[in-house]
């Protein structure tokens, strides 16, 4: 960072000081770094320093194969991974022009609303927690623990499971994940309901969120903001209903917005998403396809599971084929954009192929990312005690910011 | 009137092509009108949103003419619509103009495509470094810089206790 930006203030404002907030402090959760110039106890500017996690993700996407990558998307937004795992292959099937099968598409819905519980509840339990709420916290994080559950259940791992594949999942789910399914949508909402009685109406949270941070709605759009940040700003978009992928179009739900555009009404938008997304679990979970999880073999896009590639030529052909680096998958000569909600707002990837089974150039459009350029613009004028409140509530994860 | 009809009344039928691949929509325009072109999308055809900026390396693509390309994507936030907008660059002149006064969420991701690809946008009010520290001279997301990088990882300069 340039020292000038270090520098409070000039000659005639000597009254300015600089706080240096992280990169390691409990409340920055995630390793960033903040440079507050401050007017006794008031923030005239922040200048956000960030790149200390960077690891060239991006660059390793140019190396590793479609389904290699998939470790590597995992650690972007590590709170829920399977949502980048979706996008990354929401991407990839669309370059390949993969259809894929109704239960692949279910399970991924599925999966991809879990996340979005996971990533909701930790989000709404940091907040609290750094707002002094710290019952909150435990509660969401003892749900969490069983949504791990059901994704090792799932998948074989607990934090990253890398579970999709081009064209379908690593495993068919069995009967205990959907028994786990049912009792978490089954138990889920005491807790909700445990949460929004600790904080609704908590006089110290409200006092600390409300008209703190506040973003327009026009500032929302020129800020390129998205997700539940945009929605809680009264912009009504999302792409589950927008442009709708995987199952979204079978499911009733409906898109939380909100107007005020402040600290409280992102984690208002936040705690009524979750309970959409548990119907939309409800849903799937009752009506899953019978049939296969992935794509038909014959296609040559998907792996072939490790049963039959031990009991038929034909699979362990396609098995070797994919795995060859100079043979592998054949997508076409070209480049697109697709995006998926996320739980932190649109996350999409732009792929571009040179025909090989390796991406050419593999572009994340980051939430985190884009969500923290606006922290600048939300804090200046507030107290140094909402810079958690405000941190807290755009839900930044640095792995993601970094790359 | 959609944006094809609208650009082709505003900067002639030559100024830019449109090209396409499942459901994305692109066109391509010389960096010379590319802020104008913007601009007119922006104010004109709806399109309200910058939704990334990017860039691709084009040096070791079958059949590349060009060296790097820069993609604005746009959205229209009422009706949907999404927009991809490119502009090829070749060295020397890696220069694009800075979208920032249409859209201020540029500001990071213009500075991201500078970091990674040395693509400098003119008129950005503060460009440098975002991800990587300051005294580092290459832009990695170029082809031709390696994958395990040029040894910066082992040369990196440890400052002591007692020089700091």
């Amino acid at each position: 960072m340039p020292l000038e930006l270090l520098q409070a203030g000039t000659a005639d404002q000597e009254y300015l000081w600089t706080l240096n907030f992280g990169p390691q402090h409990p409340a920055t959760h995630t390793t960033l770094r903040l440079v507050l110039t401050l007017d006794g106890e008031k923030i005239v500017k922040a200048v956000p320093d960030i790149g200390y996690l960077h690891s060239g993700f991006e660059k390793l996407g140019e190396d590793l194969d479609f389904n290699q990558y998939v470790t590597i998307v995992d650690r972007m937004n590590y709170i829920s991974p399977i949502a980048n795992e979706i996008a990354w292959h929401h991407a990839v099937e669309k370059l390949m022009g993969i259809e894929l099968t109704p239960r692949c598409r279910y399970l991924r819905t599925i999966l991809a609303e879990l996340a979005r519980i996971s990533d909701h509840l930790l989000c709404v339990g940091a907040a609290a927690l750094d707002l002094g709420a710290f019952t909150a916290f435990l509660y969401g994080f003892y749900q969490r623990e069983l949504l791990y559950d059901i994704y090792e259940t799932a998948a074989g791992q607990r934090f990253h499971p890398s579970s999709t594949r081009v064209g379908g999942l690593l495993f068919d789910v069995n009967d205990v994940f959907v028994k786990k399914v049912r009792d978490f949508v089954k138990n889920f909402p005491k807790t909700h309901a445990d949460i929004v009685r600790l904080l609704n109406r908590n006089r110290i949270f409200i006092e600390r969120t409300q008209g703190i941070g506040v973003l327009s709605k026009e500032e929302a759009i020129n800020l390129s903001c998205t997700g539940p940040i945009a929605r809680a700003s009264g912009v009504v978009r999302d792409l589950r209903k927008d442009e709708p992928y995987l199952a979204y179009k079978d499911f009733e739900f409906k898109v939380i917005c909100a107007r005020a555009g402040d600290c409280l009404a992102r984690y208002l938008v936040r705690m009524d998403e979750m309970l959409q997304s548990l119907g939309i679990i409800h849903q799937a979970i009752e009506n899953l396809p019978a049939g296969p999880v992935n794509v038909d073999v014959e296609g040559k896009d998907v792996l072939p599971d490790q049963q039959s590639i031990y009991r038929s030529i034909e699979s362990l052909i396609q098995h070797f084929e994919l795995h060859m680096p100079n043979r592998q998958w054949q997508p076409p000569v070209d480049e697109v954009y697709a995006a998926t909600e996320s739980p932190n707002g649109e996350l999409g990837f732009y792929v571009v192929s040179d025909g090989s089974g390796v991406a050419y150039r593999a572009r994340t459009r980051p939430p985190s990312f884009i969500h923290f350029a606006i922290f600048p613009y939300l804090i200046v004028g507030h107290q140094i005690s909402d810079v958690v409140a405000v941190l807290g509530s755009l839900n930044i994860i640095a792995a993601e910011l970094d790359r | 009137m959609n944006h094809e009809e609208l650009l082709k009344q505003r900067f002639g039928e030559g100024s830019f092509t449109t090209s396409g691949f499942r459901d994305n929509r692109r066109i391509v325009v010389a960096a010379d009108k590319l802020f104008d072109v913007l601009k007119c999308l922006k104010e004109d055809a709806g399109y309200d949103m910058l939704a990334d900026i990017t860039a691709v390396d084009y040096l070791k693509y079958p059949d590349a003419r060009d060296r790097f390309g820069v993609i604005h994507a746009l959205l229209n936030t009422t009706t949907g619509e999404r927009l991809y907008v490119k502009t090829f660059l070749n060295e020397p002149d890696l220069d694009v103009p800075s979208v920032f006064s249409l859209w201020k969420g540029a500001d990071w991701m213009e500075r991201e495509v500078y970091d990674l690809y040395g693509i400098v946008f003119t008129g950005h009010p503060d460009l440098r470094r975002i991800l990587l520290p300051e005294e580092f001279t290459a832009h990695p997301m170029r082809k031709d810089y390696p994958l395990r990088g040029r040894g910066e990882r082992h040369n990196f300069p440890v400052i002591t206790r007692a020089e700091s």
